[in-house]
């Protein structure tokens, strides 16, 4: 019911930063996470942050999708 | 040339560990994934020719698109209609046909029907435009809400008159409740909805672990995290356990985001809510507080107010949205009802079960599509 | 008189103005590729053989996009039709239907990218025709071009030609064109370095067609649609089915995260400047070779195989080791939440 992608924080104003993407950056509200910070990973879901991943959930998120480019 | 992709060494090793479990277990299971976006994962991913063949996976009624009556898009057709109206809409809901029009429709014939990503637009473009009427189509569940309601209070506290909301925001839990109660509904647990659980945290499921002894999962939409999920439910199963569990930690936090909630609640109240195929259920949904009226598009133009839409009654989304049936199971299914020509919900929300079950379910070896019995 | 610097309904009355738009700004840009100046039709002596021929019209939003415009698009696309065919391209017509008020200088940068494929591609323009109507009845420009070629002897590129074990290749990655055009998009917009890979493939497929005619079974652009469409119409024509490798598929970056945020397949989001050659597989080597020897071919790769089994159904191996059904995309490319 709900799309939701992983994004880096790169640049912020007030409540209004910019995400990236793999290359895509797109602006998104930080009205439900005002304590996100540049650098932070975020889950951006209609134009917002719905959720801050620390570094070990990024790399959980990269394993998985690495581990779908490698078989045995 | 072309190498079959195996699965990867951990996805592997868990399906092994699947499989095995499930011949152990010896009967067959039936998990409900609740969250619409779960079921397009699965079936995108192909992981539903993956998992053992007793493991079936049952849609439930997680797709905003498919359970907001045709009623709805009749009032947004309505307000389509007047003039300076500007109907500002997520790209779900552009196709979905109400009882005789669609708002894809109403575009072609002259409606001015914007297509946003953030609610947000919606006031950027009221701000530019101050000499015409923008009403935002407000749908979604708990992951959506607090996204409209900070868009709610922006357009209050900047005096935004020129833009309104037509809500139909729906809460899980409730739903949930609604669906267990059905005597022909028989689950072995649920994949519960990944990002709604984000808002809300685990614990509004405990009832189902309790009261109904479901094993539950809150998962995430990864391959891998889905085949986590299902494997957790499964180990649940074979040890007769019923707790919920939580695979997607990387997003999904005890308690949940309470700022968000918070905030959704100063905008909104519980209200009764109309779901397709589940009919009235109360308290699940959100109507604007008092105080916010001024931004109601319901309020605002009474007389786009319209009667309770008959549904086709050959349609039976109902009923795959309590998983009572499966797609192909409908008279109507890829004959009179098609994504191109829609016939009810489930065809239309890309999420939709019949949608998913169309475009990546129709095999010829029949590997997931074929008519079981649900 | 100059020109003033919107186009006016006068511009396309057939009078007076009408001249000046075509002698000042248009004439000037093709002068060197332009055949039959003013006549009311364009009298061609086409080479022996059979000759193809093939028309689209142009109404991409916006006009400028990263990497492209409209007229480069309106180019590149007609001259793609035919090179799918195995033609190469000699003569274009070029049909304007101009918004009131478009700027003269948008026009003349459109032109002047259209002009520039024509000339590298050594392609005439041979005849024309400019219309305007009034604000409000077209979004800017549309623009029509017919396309003629010459056939190439040998060279048979029919979507019905896919037979059981041939082989599947992409000339370069998908998706491009279509987030390109969705990042400058009403609602949608993001920033991105991506540019469209809008580009003529006449120079890539040239040497394929000299040297390997027979290898070709079938070419087509995957253009509105992607490859999901084109690989579908393969499958359904030639009565075959295609498993398409979801690991081999060259996709970029930005595609994929444009794709991740907005709830889009990448398979099903528009190229302009890619081929789909279906080939006998004792040849994919060679070709993949020859494709990737050009700067526009360079990732080509193999990305799937004609099967006899459930003939018309296009399937996909998954990153996940599962199978899928790949169908014809519905409607136009929405961003979705859900």
């Amino acid at each position: 019911m709900c799309l939701a992608a992983p994004a880096k924080i790169i640049r912020r104003s007030g409540l209004t930063a910019t995400a990236e993407t793999d290359g895509v950056r797109r602006e998104v509200h930080l009205g439900l996470l005002p304590e996100v910070q540049v650098g932070d990973f975020v889950l951006v879901h209609a134009g917002f942050a719905i959720q801050r991943w620390t570094q070990e959930d990024l790399d959980e998120y990269l394993s998985l999708q690495q581990e779908l480019e490698s078989t045995l | 040339m072309t190498v079959s992709p195996a699965p990867s060494p951990g996805l592997k090793a868990q399906l092994l560990e699947m499989h095995q479990l499930a011949r152990q277990f010896g009967r067959p299971v039936k998990y409900m994934e609740v969250c619409g976006t779960h079921t397009m994962a699965a079936f995108r991913s192909g992981l539903r020719t993956l998992l053992p063949e007793s493991i079936s996976l049952l849609s439930g009624p997680g797709c905003p698109v498919c359970v907001t009556p045709a009623d709805f898009i009749d009032q947004a057709v309505a307000l389509a209609r007047l003039q300076d109206v500007v109907i500002v809409t997520f790209g779900d809901l552009l196709r979905v046909p109400g009882s005789r029009s669609s708002l894809e429709r109403e575009r072609a014939g002259g409606a001015e029907v914007r297509v946003a990503y953030s609610p947000l637009d919606a006031l950027a473009w009221a701000a530019q435009e101050p000499q015409r009427r923008f009403v935002f189509l407000a749908i979604g569940f708990e992951t959506t809400i607090p996204a409209i309601a900070v868009s709610v209070l922006q357009a209050a506290e900047r005096r935004l008159d020129n833009v309104s909301f037509l809500c139909a925001l729906k809460l899980m839990p409730p739903a949930l409740a609604a669906l267990l109660r059905s005597p022909a509904l028989k689950l072995d647990g649920l994949l519960c909805p990944g990002h709604v659980s984000v808002m809300i945290g685990p614990e509004p499921y405990a009832f189902l672990a309790k009261s109904h002894h479901l094993p539950c999962v809150v998962a995430g939409f990864e391959p891998g995290d889905m085949v986590a999920g299902v494997l957790m439910l499964l180990r649940q199963s074979c040890g007769h356990r019923a707790e919920v569990e939580i695979q997607y930690h990387r997003s999904v936090k005890p308690g949940g985001l309470l700022r968000a909630r918070q905030l959704w609640e100063s905008v909104f109240e519980p209200s009764p809510s109309r779901w397709r195929g589940l009919g009235w259920i109360p308290e699940s949904g959100l109507k604007l507080r008092p105080e916010f009226s001024a931004w109601d598009a319901d309020r605002l133009y009474p007389e786009t107010q319209v009667p309770a839409a008959v549904e086709n009654p050959a349609c039976r989304c109902g009923e795959v949205l309590q998983a009572l049936v499966l797609p192909g199971q409908c008279p109507l299914f890829a004959s009179g009802c098609t994504p191109e020509e829609p016939q009810g919900p489930c065809m239309v929300s890309s999420e939709g079960t019949c949608a998913a079950y169309y475009r990546y379910g129709r095999m010829a070896s029949g590997a997931s599509a074929a008519p079981e019995r649900a | 008189m100059g020109l003033t610097d919107r186009i006016l309904l006068a511009h396309g009355s057939g009078g007076r103005q009408s001249q000046d738009l075509l002698q000042q700004l248009i004439i000037p840009l093709f002068k060197d590729i332009l055949l039959t100046p003013l006549d009311d039709s364009a009298c061609l002596s086409l080479p022996a053989g059979q000759t193809a021929f093939t028309t689209d019209s142009y109404v991409v939003d916006p006009l400028f996009f990263p990497g492209g415009d409209i007229g480069r698009l309106a180019a590149c696309g007609t001259i793609n039709d035919l090179v799918m065919q195995g033609g190469k391209p000699l003569f274009l017509s070029l049909g304007l239907i101009i918004e009131e008020g478009l700027p003269t200088t948008d026009l003349q940068r459109i032109l002047e990218s259209l002009a520039a494929v024509l000339q590298d591609n050594e392609v005439r323009l041979a005849t024309g025709d400019t219309k305007v109507v009034q604000r409000g009845q077209a979004n800017g420009l549309y623009i029509n071009t017919a396309g003629i070629g010459r056939c190439l002897p040998g060279v048979d590129t029919s979507s019905s030609n896919a037979r059981p074990g041939d082989e599947v290749i992409v000339t370069g990655t998908i998706g491009d064109h279509g987030v390109a055009v969705l990042s400058h998009r009403q609602g949608v917009r993001f920033e991105t370095e991506l540019t469209s890979d809008v580009a003529p493939l006449w120079a890539l497929l040239k040497p394929v067609f000299e040297h390997h005619p027979a290898a070709l079974h079938v070419l087509r652009d995957p253009t509105r649609g992607g490859v999901a469409a084109a690989v579908c119409d393969i499958a359904r024509a030639s009565n075959v089915g295609v498993v398409l490798n979801e690991r081999s598929l060259p996709i970029r970056a930005e595609v994929r995260g444009a794709c991740s945020l907005f709830g889009l397949d990448p398979l099903d989001v528009a190229n302009e400047g890619k081929a789909l050659v279906v080939c006998n597989p004792k040849e994919t080597p060679t070709l993949l070779e020859a494709l990737r020897s050009h700067p526009l071919g360079q990732q080509a790769a193999v990305i799937g195989s004609v099967v006899a089994e459930s003939p018309g159904l296009v399937r996909l191996r998954t990153r996940a080791g599962g199978e899928r059904l790949v169908d014809l995309p519905a409607g136009e490319l929405l961003p979705r939440i859900c």
